[in-house]
């Protein structure tokens, strides 16, 4: 037999579905959303890492000026490392019918015969170019098909200064250009960057490399130390212009591609609890303000001779049933949704394979969080209710005091109706009560005012980069150092109506054990185009010594402004230099470091040199000065901020940023639930006042007013609470969302609140419209006797 | 006279503190003897139902020894109290306390669940007159039938003492006294002790004993030698 008590749990949740659905909603999403995005990165780093083992990506990358082959033999005898593939690479430049400017590219060559060892690629379409075929080549996938080219199709190349024409044969995807971009650029963009690949013959004719290379590319044994590997091989390739040996922690694509699934990592770990965390106290809110609104039968069972403990399983039971099926669906729902997003972001990410893997500590922390937030609830409410005795827990419960809303009643009399005298009444005298629905709603605010903000930060992090940092149009770059002469060609092309010198030095930068590969930047006195601003956005004057780094570079580097740093030059004569950090600046797209362009000259004792220009120009004469650039020989490549810009607002809407959207789908629907929840709760606390006052003939508008009025009230008192919460909640998603390309900031908007408000608004109407219905379909008679 | 149910000495009962402390009990002395119908009779307001949730294990004395045969209830434990009331006692109260959400027959399982003897279900219905609407919830019943099932609910365990708090406050005399025909029977056929409380004073009249009670003390108590069926009751 089934016992009665299970019958009274199955009734009561199917009574309260309405409600149940809600709180298990609101913990499903919290749930679903914490599966999600473990199991998203444990599938993309899963993935990442099969693909390149299964295409045997270098450990070590080591680009030379020009070393014979013979090199690649005492390569692999450095201890640690078990595999040696040279190359030769170079860069070329991609006529595409249409388009005036040229595309940058880069050419690799494969063996003739046989497959590279190490770096191999995967070919989606066509075939391998023939050996002995030097037209033959392959192009890589994502260009390909932002150009609409395929196998069979033809394109005309510069290779070195020869202008050429190719066959494809094939289309291909490689582990080693997940991610490409234009040189001297951040945000990768498949369009603007394209991949050649060719035998080793034909490409070795062209760069003037037989019997040579210019990459090394290297596998270490499990065992190896990498940085004595680094230190042994530019030891090695010293004589023969060795640039420099660096990891593929260091490699671009890879670092691109680690950092956005790091970024996902860090929403993955700082996102899901904060929602867990509001979705765990609502519950608490509910399961409490329900057990206590089961006082009287509680004190009955206690009555008939039910101990604490069978009444307190029953009622963690029904607690149970709501967590437990909302924790369930949760990770069900995150199963789902992760699968569906592994499915875009693999796509995203270029990976030919998906590795999907779940991650089973994600179910039972959140329904272990469900579990213990609900039964908190419940027991401390139903510990409350156990110190009473039955026949206190019996009587209708806690006695109205009156006296004290009596007073102001009598001022406040004249100029309120009955109906706006009870909700006062209710509000004044049950301030627990009301401070939980506060703080519930205010909590639903909070998401909501956090979510918008990071929306706005996305919009922030664009326009500062694009509007405030860098106000050129064109970036220019050259093909190597070239004398400051040079701007002034620049500036005599009709329409050029400013440029500025920028002189670009590659550089490790190392403090203590941390090390950072990249560009420092030399800008010129009172730059107007690309500068350095500090916190408040104002132009910092770079000093005459030390370098100043942007914030995300001094927290990465663990510096401050008067420590020294060491610089690894990795041009020209490749001087090791100790520097002081001068300060540090406000980026947020990429980590720059930046150094007056003369102070940098001098140290590197290259005088007057820059690499490249930023422009302002006329819109109107844009394709003549394209063309004009195309012909300077100087000229390596021309990028236009409005194309960067394009390609950075896409990496956002697809990237790890992409997932804010299906946060702030989470967002809403927790704060939905909060809100129509409070009004549930209102409505079932009151449903029996409700019907007397219909009884006692209040219209359905007066009755609905009773219970809406104090709704109202209550979410305009949350809000501004929430916004508050908000503020600071907005710091902690803020720095989730935030990955090592680019930082998103919280800033405080005044909009972003407004639409906040407008949600949590929305959610109350639509809550209350919900629960007016239910109140005037109301069986009068029945809520008269039933006690809910 | 049989052996002593309930004992008290020196009860009192004080309800919060200080100015406003209200004092329901004010030293009760007290035997209840086992086995008989027993009625409590006083204006509302006197102490009555407080006295009956005390001896009925729901609440506890401020002061003063309650004894149930050799058990003393104002020494217990919760636990004890709680074993006390689902051993011995059945409640039924003026406003029916039924689970909604459970019909007929589930609430009176409620109780024959943690009873150590219990009558069946159906057949505790069947006495009250219910046989056919075992399966009605509360709200699909009339004030009469909702009492009747708490009566059913109340005697389906045979406790050894059943409480009721003005049963008949709610319904009317017709149904009214069919209701105290059951609590009766009860008495006759199971030997159960009936402790009423009541304010309909013609009621007394079935009683073996009646408490006079007023101002949180007793009045006088008065035996009945003619003891009337219900039927005979006019209120
Ligand atoms: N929980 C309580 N808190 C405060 N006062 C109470 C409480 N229960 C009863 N009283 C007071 O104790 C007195 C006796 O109440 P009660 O025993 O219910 O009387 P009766 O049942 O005879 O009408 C009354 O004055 C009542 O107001
Ligand atoms: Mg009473």
């Amino acid at each position: 037999m089934v016992s009665p008590l299970d019958h009274k749990l199955l009734r009561d949740l199917w009574r309260m579905k309405g409600q149940a659905t809600a709180i298990g909603a609101v913990i499903a999403v919290g749930v679903l959303m914490l599966v999600m995005m473990t199991g998203l990165t444990a599938s993309l780093s899963e993935t990442r890492d099969a693909y390149y083992d299964r295409y045997r990506l270098a450990d070590v990358f080591v680009p030379v000026a020009r070393a014979p082959e013979r090199l690649a033999s005492r390569l692999a005898e450095i201890p640690g490392v078990s595999a040696v593939e040279t190359r030769v690479e170079g860069r070329a430049l991609i006529d595409l019918p249409g388009q005036v400017l040229p595309v940058q590219a880069q050419a690799v060559s494969l063996p003739d015969r046989g497959r590279p060892s190490l770096n191999d690629v995967f070919l989606t379409a066509g075939r391998m170019p023939a050996s002995g075929r030097p037209d033959e080549i392959l192009l890589l996938q994502s260009f390909a098909f932002a150009h609409g080219l395929r196998p069979g199709d033809t394109l005309r190349a510069t290779m070195n200064g020869a202008r050429r024409g190719f066959d494809i044969v094939g289309l291909a995807q490689s582990p080693e250009f997940l991610y490409t971009t234009a040189p001297g650029e951040l945000v990768p963009d498949d369009a603007r960057f394209g991949v050649i690949w060719m035998g080793r013959s034909g490409l070795a004719a062209a760069y003037d490399m037989a019997g040579a290379f210019n990459e090394a590319l290297i596998g270490l044994s499990p065992e190896a130390s990498e940085d004595a590997v680094l230190a042994a091989v530019d030891r090695l390739l010293e004589p023969y212009g060795g640039a420099g040996a660096y990891g593929l922690a260091d490699q671009f694509s890879n670092r691109f591609v680690s950092e956005e699934i790091s970024g996902l990592e860090a929403a993955a770990v700082g996102v899901p609890p904060i929602f867990l965390a509001v979705a765990a106290f609502l519950l608490y809110i509910v399961i409490s303000r329900m057990v206590q609104s089961e006082r009287e039968e509680i004190g009955l069972m206690k009555a008939f001779g039910y101990t604490n403990t069978e009444v307190g399983a029953h009622y963690f039971k029904l607690i149970l049933a709501i967590a437990v099926g909302g924790a369930l669906a949760g990770c069900l729902g995150g199963i789902a949704a992760g699968r569906a997003l592994i499915g875009v972001y693999t796509a995203y990410f270029k990976f030919p394979f998906l590795v999907f893997q779940l991650d089973p500590a994600s179910f039972v922390t959140g329904v272990t969080v469900s579990i213990l937030s609900a039964s908190a609830g419940g027991l401390f409410v139903l510990r409350r209710v156990f110190a009473l005795t039955p026949a206190t827990a019996m009587r209708a419960p806690a006695p109205p005091n009156f006296s004290r809303t009596g007073r102001i009643g009598h001022s406040l009399n004249r100029f309120l109706d009955q109906p706006s005298r009870m909700v006062l009444r209710r509000l004044t005298r049950q301030p627990g009560r009301m401070a939980g629905s506060i703080i519930g709603i205010a909590s639903g605010m909070a998401l909501s005012v956090a979510m918008i903000t990071i929306y706005a930060g996305f919009d922030r992090t664009i326009d500062l980069t694009f509007s405030v940092v860098d106000r050129s149009d064109v970036t220019v770059s050259f093909t190597h150092p070239v004398s400051d002469k040079t701007l002034f060609e620049l500036v005599r092309l009709p329409g050029v109506e400013r440029a500025e010198p920028v002189r670009n030095v590659s550089v490790v930068l190392r403090h203590g054990l941390e090390s950072h590969r990249g560009v420092l930047i030399g800008l010129p006195d009172r730059p107007e185009l690309n500068r350095a601003l500090d916190a408040d956005m104002a132009p910092i004057a770079l000093p005459e010594r030390g370098v100043v780094l942007s914030d995300v570079l001094a927290e990465m580097l663990g510096v401050a402004p008067g420590d020294m740093l060491s610089m690894d030059v990795r041009e020209g004569r490749q001087p090791l230099l100790q520097i002081p950090v001068a300060g540090t600046a406000q980026t947020l797209l990429g980590s720059p470091a930046y150094m007056d362009m003369e102070a940098l000259n001098r140290t590197l004792r290259e005088p007057g040199r820059v690499s490249g220009a930023y422009l302002t120009i006329d819109e109107a004469q844009a394709d003549a000065i394209y063309a004009a650039l195309q012909d300077m020989p100087t000229v390596a490549g021309v990028s236009l901020k409005s194309q960067a810009r394009d390609a950075f607002v896409r990496l956002m809407n697809q990237g790890a940023g992409a997932i804010r959207y299906v946060m702030g789908a989470i967002a809403f629907i927790i704060t939905f639930g909060i809100v129509y929840n409070a009004a549930r709760i209102a409505l079932a606390e009151r449903s029996r006042d409700l019907a007397s006052l219909r009884v006692i003939g209040f219209s359905k508008g007066e009755a609905a007013f009773v219970l809406l009025g104090e709704l109202a009230v209550v979410t305009v008192i949350a809000l501004p609470v929430g916004a508050a919460l908000g503020y600071y909640l907005s710091f902690g998603i803020a720095a989730g969302f935030s990955t090592d390309l680019y930082q998103i900031p919280a800033v405080f908007d005044p909009v972003s609140y407004g639409q906040a408000t407008l949600v949590v608004l929305g959610a109350a109407l639509v809550s209350g419209g919900l629960v007016k219905r239910e109140l005037d379909h109301a069986d009068l008679i029945e809520a008269l006797k039933t006690r809910e | 006279m049989t052996e002593a149910a309930y004992t008290t000495k020196g009860l009192t009962k004080v309800y919060g503190e200080g100015r406003s402390a209200v004092h329901a009990l004010r030293g009760v002395d007290l035997e209840i003897p086992a086995g008989e119908v027993i009625v409590l009779l006083g204006p509302s307001g006197s102490g009555k139902s407080t006295l009956l949730n005390i001896i009925g294990g729901l609440d506890r004395g401020t002061e003063g020894l309650v004894q149930f045969r050799d058990q003393r209830l104002d020494e217990m434990k919760d636990a004890e109290l709680t074993r006390y009331r689902r051993n011995h006692v059945g409640f039924v109260f003026q406003f029916y306390n039924l689970m909604p959400s459970l019909t007929a027959r589930e609430n009176v399982e409620l109780v024959t669940e943690i009873a150590a003897d219990p009558m069946d279900p159906d057949e505790a219905l069947a006495l009250v007159g219910l046989k056919e609407r075992t399966d009605h919830f509360p709200a699909q019943l009339s004030g009469g039938e909702q009492q009747r099932v708490a009566i059913a609910r109340a005697i389906a365990k045979q406790p050894d003492v059943l409480f009721c708090d003005e049963p008949t406050g709610a319904l009317d005399s017709q149904t009214g006294r069919s209701v105290l025909r059951v609590l009766a029977d009860v008495n006759e056929r199971l030997g159960s002790t009936v402790l009423m409380v009541t304010h309909a004073a013609s009621q007394a009249q079935m009683a073996d004993r009646v408490i006079h009670f007023a101002d949180g003390d007793i009045r006088e108590i008065v035996e009945n030698r003619k003891k009337l069926a219900p039927e005979e009751i006019e209120w």
